[in-house]
Parts: structure tokens; sequence; C-alpha cells
């Protein structure tokens, strides 16, 4: 990988991803040219709030209060990490 | 094409969509994945049973849905696809030559909320691009896979590889780079339909392939964070046949021109078969119920090799067609597997292609070209032309 995300950077989904629930699977999917990623739960809630207007710190800081006050921050980087190696997301 | 990265289970759900709008096309491939016989298809099934389909497909689960043909520009209900296919939450891919679209069209299809389009080459450079598909397109398809790009869609160069075009792989590459393409698929024929009846002339040899397969890793690991390049050899060569389809009724369901719904687009040619139609049935039956979806679903259908094999899970068999067309039963072993019995046949019919190569008399055999009336002849017994 090229840039390393920092914790204060902007981020949003690249559009040529589609990042949508799926009722039957029951779960989020990323969908792309003629494939499909199944989400677990926990990347889909990361996922579900890149905006393109919050920072990786406010969202950190998001999922953790959705979640009681767990400390995710680990989590959160490691799947950002995969997501931009992905080319899902990058950075405004 | 990529397999989708999911995980098997029991309950099967059809996650690809592949309607086969029409079987018309301007271009002429010799290797073209329809069936020999699609003369015989004459209706085409209308915009509003298209719609059901895509909302049956759509309920049951299905994400991915490619828009293909022939060649699917020829419907003028496209746009109209499009959108309702959109608006139900498909991912839409366009799967097309590029003959018969303009910027207006590419601007249509935008608005009408389409993903991805992917665009086929014949090879990087005019004369033979021509001569393949048998139309004067190169110029036209190099316009509209930058226009392609211009809109901001992903776009997919699709070329198909063969002894005719395997040598130029590092031109084709560098094509896909001047036009910045997202993905490349170098896809080597398949022999099914079209391309084996063509296979003395196609077939490209073991030299080709090592020479093309460094080629293609050079570029990607060259392209690796722009480009994904997308590298299929053809199974012929292999000793462990492919998951084909990901498994028969597993994903993937392909409908046909007229509604006959297949596991795989070329099924068509299985005998056994009823091809139960969307204008009979639901694509639940169809997908649940139906013989046909049943047939080769799974492990039990096998025998021997197959049956008691380790890796049946892992590849099921291979591919039903291909056991078809070179073993006489689609329900043996794929051949490609060094189990078959069959397999020793496929390498000396491979390995005797292979020496014939460049032999000025074997290389002058014509090419049947993919149109309607060798596909009539075909049908009707008669003499191919070939010219």
């Amino acid at each position: 990988m090229a840039i390393e995300l920092k914790k204060e950077d902007i981020i949003e989904i690249v559009p040529t991803f589609r990042f949508q629930w799926e009722e039957v699977q029951n779960c989020y999917v990323v969908l792309y040219p003629e494939g499909m990623v199944k989400l677990s739960q926990s990347a889909g809630e990361i996922m579900k709030r890149i905006d393109g207007k919050k920072s990786i710190i406010d969202m950190i800081g998001d999922i953790s209060a959705a979640f009681g006050g767990a400390d995710v921050e680990k989590d959160v980087l490691e799947f950002l990490e995969t997501a931009y190696g992905n080319g899902w997301i990058r950075t405004k | 094409m990529e397999t989708v990265g999911l995980e098997l289970n029991n309950n099967t759900r059809p996650l690809w969509l592949l309607a086969e709008l029409t079987y018309r096309c301007p271009l002429q491939c010799p290797y073209c994945s329809n069936p020999v016989e699609m003369a015989k298809y004459k209706n085409e099934l209308t915009t509003e049973d298209w719609i059901r389909v895509m909302q049956q497909a759509r309920k049951m689960g299905a994400t991915q849905l490619g828009f293909s043909g022939g060649e699917p520009l020829v419907r003028k209900d496209l746009e109209d696809l499009i959108k309702e296919a959109r608006h139900l939450g498909f991912y839409t891919n366009l799967i097309t030559s590029g003959v018969g679209m303009d910027e207006a069209r590419i601007v249509a299809f935008k608005e009408a909320g389409l993903d991805h389009i992917q665009i086929s080459f014949q090879a990087s450079n005019e004369e033979l691009n021509n001569y393949i598909g048998k139309s004067k397109s190169f110029q036209h398809k190099y316009e509209m896979a930058k226009l392609v790009k211009r809109y901001e869609y992903p776009m997919v160069l699709n070329i198909v590889l063969h002894r005719k075009n395997v040598d130029q792989i590092r031109d084709i590459l560098d094509m896909t780079v001047d036009l910045n393409a997202d993905y490349v698929e170098l896809a080597s024929t398949q022999y099914y339909g079209w391309s084996r009846i063509n296979i003395d002339q196609l077939l490209p040899t073991k030299e080709q392939l090592k020479n093309a397969e460094l080629v293609a890793r050079e570029y990607q690991q060259k392209m690796k964070d722009k480009m994904k390049v997308i590298y299929v050899i053809p199974d012929y060569f292999e000793d462990r046949p492919k998951k084909c389809m990901n498994g028969w009724g597993n994903i993937f369901l392909t409908i046909a021109p007229d509604g006959s719904a297949l596991p795989c687009h070329a099924a068509g040619q299985l005998p056994g078969l009823e091809f139960p139609n969307v204008i009979d049935h639901d694509l639940e039956w169809i997908w649940d119920e139906s013989p046909d979806f049943n047939k080769f679903r799974g492990t039990s259908w096998m025998k021997e090799p197959c049956k008691s094999c380790d890796e049946k899970h892992k590849d099921l068999g291979g591919c039903r067609c291909q056991a078809y067309m070179l073993t006489g039963d689609a329900a043996n072993a794929d051949p490609v597997c060094g189990k078959s019995e069959f397999h020793k046949k496929l390498h000396d019919d491979v390995e005797h292609i292979g020496k014939l190569a460049g032999d000025e008399k074997f290389e002058a055999k014509p090419l049947v070209f993919r149109n309607m009336k060798n596909s009539k002849n075909f049908t009707d017994k008669k003499t191919p032309e070939t010219v």
C-alpha cells in the first residue's frame, strides 16, 4: 500500500464499489464488477458509518458508544486497512 | 469470470443472474459461447417477462445481474431493463462488444443506474480484431472504452485468448493500460460450441501458453494497485478439473433469450434436460424443484472415479458439458481430470494439434464464423460456410 491511513483521515467509499444491506443473505455486502463479498456483522457496522464526512477517530468513538463503550479501535483500524487495501475506501 | 467470494451452503440460492437478452449480434467470433444451434431459438422474452424474472431472482437473493447476449445493445429496451434492475437493488453489469454503443447511450445507461461495463476486444490491433469478429469494430470499441472511463464506470476489458492472438498478449495488456481498465480478463478459449468446431485453429501450443503466463504475471505485479489482471488458462492443459460454474445449480442462473433457464450458458447442449422456461414456471420452482437444476447438484449423481474421490467437494467433478462432449456421458468425470479414463485421449489430442500448429496447410483451414447462416447449416446438418 502506497499511503497508510491516519486516524484523522476522513474516508469515503470508492464510488466504483457498492455497499448495501442484503435481506436474503442477512448481511451487508460489497458489490463490484461481477463479484460480491459478504461482510461480517462488525465489518458491516464499520462500513455503514463511512460517509465521507467523519474521520476515522470519530468513527471509532461512534462505534464504541454504540457498543457500550467497548474498546474497538484495534478492530476498526484492522478492518479499514483491509478495506483500503482492497480499494473499497479512500481518503478525502 | 471471477467467482464471487462466498462460502457454500446446503440451501443454495442463485446469486448471479445472467440475462442473455438476445442471440442477435453484429460480430461473428468463432469461439462464441452461444449454442451452435442458436438459429433454432426464434422467440425473445418481452420487456415484461424480463422484469418479472429480475423481480423473482432478486427476491431469491440474487445480487449480480449480467446483461449479455448475443449483443445486448441490440435490445431497444435495455435502458428500461437497467433502470428496473437497479431499482430492484441489483449490481448491474453490461457485457458487450461495444458495437451499437454511442455517447448518448452511455449517458442514458448512467442515468438508468448501470454499475459496470465490460467491453470485449478480439485483439490489440485493428486487422486481427476485425478479422476475428468479422466486423470493422476496433476503432469504435477503442473510442467506446475511452468514453466508458470518461463517464466514470468501472470498466472490465475482456479478451478471449487463442492461438491466433495469444502471442500478442503484451500488446493487448499495453492497450488495456492505455485505456485505464480497472480489470482485465484474459480468458483462454474454453472449447464448447463454436470454439469446439474451431479447435484446430484456436488451441494454443504449450509454448505459447508458457510465454503468455509469464507476461500476464509480469503485468499482475506491475499494475497491482491500478488494474487487476485475471488470467485463465485453458483447462485442457491441466490435470485437475475446474469447479465449473462454482457447482451445478449452486450460484449461477442463466436465462436464454427465449426464457429457457439453464445452470450454465453452455448447458443447452446436454441431452436429457427439459429446459424449464420462465414463461411457464417461476424461478423459485425452477431453482429448487426442477429436475434440470437438481440433476448434477451436489455429489449424489456422481459415478466413479468421482464418487470415491477425496477431492469431489473441491471440484464437484468438473464441467458437465466437457464430460458430455468428450466422453458421451455428462455424468462422467470431466476428462481434464487425470483420474478420468478419457484423460489420456484428451491430452493426446491436444498434443496432436500442438504438433500441427504452424504447419502451413494446417493453419490454412478456414474458421467457421458464428452467424445465423452457419447455425442453420449446423441445425440442418449442411456444410458450414467458412470464408
